[in-house]
């Protein structure tokens, strides 16, 4: 593939699972369970949508012609989206949304760590930004595994339960794509082998404190990465995509 | 005793100088202020509601994150009014369950549907418009948390306002069905956002008291007229026609007239009959109550972490 639709490529499947982590958090606004963490919760929701903003616009650059962030993010099916399946589970409950993000942070946070040491600038320079917002992200679902988990014998229930639905979601994240492989070995994507035992370390580490386990059955699923999506993506993207599809060509 | 405390507090609120939480005040002035800030700060918890269901749906980017950031303003509105109620006497838990039981009130301008994305902009423009006719005096209000909390408050609304006006005029400038949906919302908000102000003068018995103790500084009608006047010109720039035969410009008053607002309407909303109040309601009951758990086992880690410090310090001693 030509570097510069690698790039694209790449660009697309940081920007996707950043922009539907976004939207699953969004849809918590105005329905957190106490009113900081409906705040904060809205704050990672915005920091994600601005990452993929910055990763789509790169992405509309590389097109070009009428390319623009919002073409790039809203005319798109489900099978033209690049993010990983762990992003697109539903919320279900306050339990399941911490460990998604938990989950997805750890390994946000090592992978912008690596990132800002690629030889693309134009992806150093967006991962520089988004890891300062990252870092948080992850110290502030790292401290609600670890409130939940072990709070109440009700919360560590729930905690597990979410563990165990969400843990074959999180094998997918180190299974490269073609597009994530050629990336590394253009220098511009860091090598899945090298984060993955980081987050695996962290993610065992907060699992102790939390009182909580790994789940024995360690089947991982796979498909977001390559456009083999659950069901729930297709609902996503038509609240997402509604308004640009019923009026095309509008100006908002 | 008592007569010479009630007149010490009436100079210095005529003397303009603040009330503050540890001063003595009347037990009705702490009474009305606070049905009046924990209402205004429920208002912003369920003014969340009708915004955020657009928030999945925005039709691009820029929108999506100023509506998220917008929605999340008023999360924080909430905090600092329950924040300033709270020092009136009353927990932010004691005031939830009031407005989850239904005996508080809040603003019956969210118990309306928001349709379409121009809702976003009617609301921004008319909602919030109207909100902050009422909101900049009370910026000068007597009592000193409540004035300094709507000082942060009225800042942003006046933001959000240019947004939704913003909204409006891109709608409008945009394809016929675009300007279609503009004035779409703009009949359906315009009335609700009249009654925004309450009810006439002649009819609102709360008010003389509350201009004598400066929480309130012009009446209900005077804002009303206010906001008509500011808003004809808006419309007429946006290209679409508010929904009211009646409105014509006054020459010898100076002002426009309107025509009569439906306040069978506005009490049928206010008892609890709009077309979302239960909707609204279940909302955040549900959000509360769904969120039980989540509270419980926040308190259950503090204590307990509490303990293995004390616990930790007490070995260290021994």
């Amino acid at each position: 593939m030509a570097e510069k639709d690698l790039l694209y490529n790449y660009s697309l499947h940081l920007a996707d699972n950043s922009m539907i982590l976004g939207q699953r958090c969004g849809e918590w606004c105005g329905h957190g369970p106490v009113l900081e963490q409906d705040i904060a919760l809205t704050n990672i929701a915005l920091d994600l949508i601005g990452e993929a903003r910055s990763f789509y616009q790169l992405a509309a650059d590389l097109k070009g012609g009428n390319a623009n962030e919002d073409t790039v993010a809203f005319l798109r099916d489900v099978m033209a989206y690049k993010n990983v399946l762990l992003v697109e589970q539903p919320n279900y409950d306050w339990a399941y949304t911490i460990v998604r993000q938990f989950f997805y942070d750890v390994f946000h946070f090592y992978l912008h760590s690596e990132l800002i040491d690629s030889n693309e600038p134009r992806l150093s320079n967006i991962a520089a930004k988004s890891l300062k917002e990252v870092t948080y992200h992850l110290k502030w679902s790292s401290e609600w595994m670890i409130r939940l988990g072990d709070g109440t014998d009700i919360s560590r229930e729930k905690m597990q339960d979410a563990v165990n639905g969400l843990w074959e979601f999180t094998g997918e994240l180190f299974m490269p794509s073609s597009i994530e492989q050629q990336a590394f070995e253009a220098g511009f994507a860091p090598d899945l082998n090298i984060l993955k035992p980081l987050w695996q370390e962290k993610v065992e580490d907060i699992l102790a404190e939390s009182t909580l386990f790994i789940p024995e059955n360690n089947y991982q699923q796979k498909g977001g990465k390559t456009g083999v999506h659950s069901e729930h993506m297709g609902f996503i993207l038509a609240d997402m995509q509604f308004l640009q599809r019923a009026y095309p060509g509008a100006n908002w | 005793m008592q007569i010479n405390l009630e007149e010490a507090f009436q100079k210095r609120i005529d003397d303009e100088i603040k009330i503050e939480p540890r001063d003595w005040m009347p037990e009705k002035y702490r009474k009305t202020l606070l049905r009046q800030i924990s209402q205004h700060a429920h208002s912003e918890i369920v003014g969340m509601l009708p915004e955020g269901n657009w928030i999945t749906r925005a039709p691009n980017l820029r929108r999506k994150v100023a509506l998220l950031a917008k929605v999340q303003d008023e999360a924080g509105h909430g905090l600092y009014l329950y924040s300033a109620a709270e020092t009136l006497g009353m927990s932010r838990d004691e005031m939830l369950n009031e407005l989850h039981s239904g005996k508080a009130k809040y603003s019956s301008i969210f118990n309306y549907p928001t349709l379409t994305w121009a809702d976003m902009g009617a609301i921004g423009w008319l909602v919030d418009g109207a909100a902050i006719m009422n909101q900049v005096p009370l910026c000068r209000a007597s009592y000193g948390p409540y004035a300094r909390a709507m000082v942060r408050v009225c800042k942003e609304e006046s933001f959000h306002q240019r947004q939704g006006y913003e909204i409006m005029l891109t709608l409008c400038q945009g394809t016929p069905e675009q300007k279609a949906m503009a004035q779409d919302a703009l009949n359906r908000w315009w009335w609700p956002s009249m009654m925004m102000f309450g009810p006439n003068d002649d009819n609102s018995p709360n008010s003389a008291q509350s201009t004598k103790w400066k929480i309130k500084r012009f009446s209900n009608d005077e804002l009303r007229q206010k906001f008509v006047d500011v808003s004809i010109p808006q419309a007429e720039i946006l290209g679409i026609t508010i929904p009211d035969k009646d409105l014509k410009w006054n020459e010898a008053r100076g002002h426009y007239d309107f025509g009569v607002i439906n306040w069978d309407e506005f009490n049928q909303v206010v008892a609890g009959n709009g077309p979302c109040n239960k909707q609204r309601l279940k909302a955040r009951v549900d959000a509360w109550e769904k969120g039980a758990w989540v509270r419980e086992a926040a308190v259950a880690y503090a204590e307990k972490r509490e303990k293995r410090n004390s616990n930790k310090e007490n070995s260290n001693a021994a």
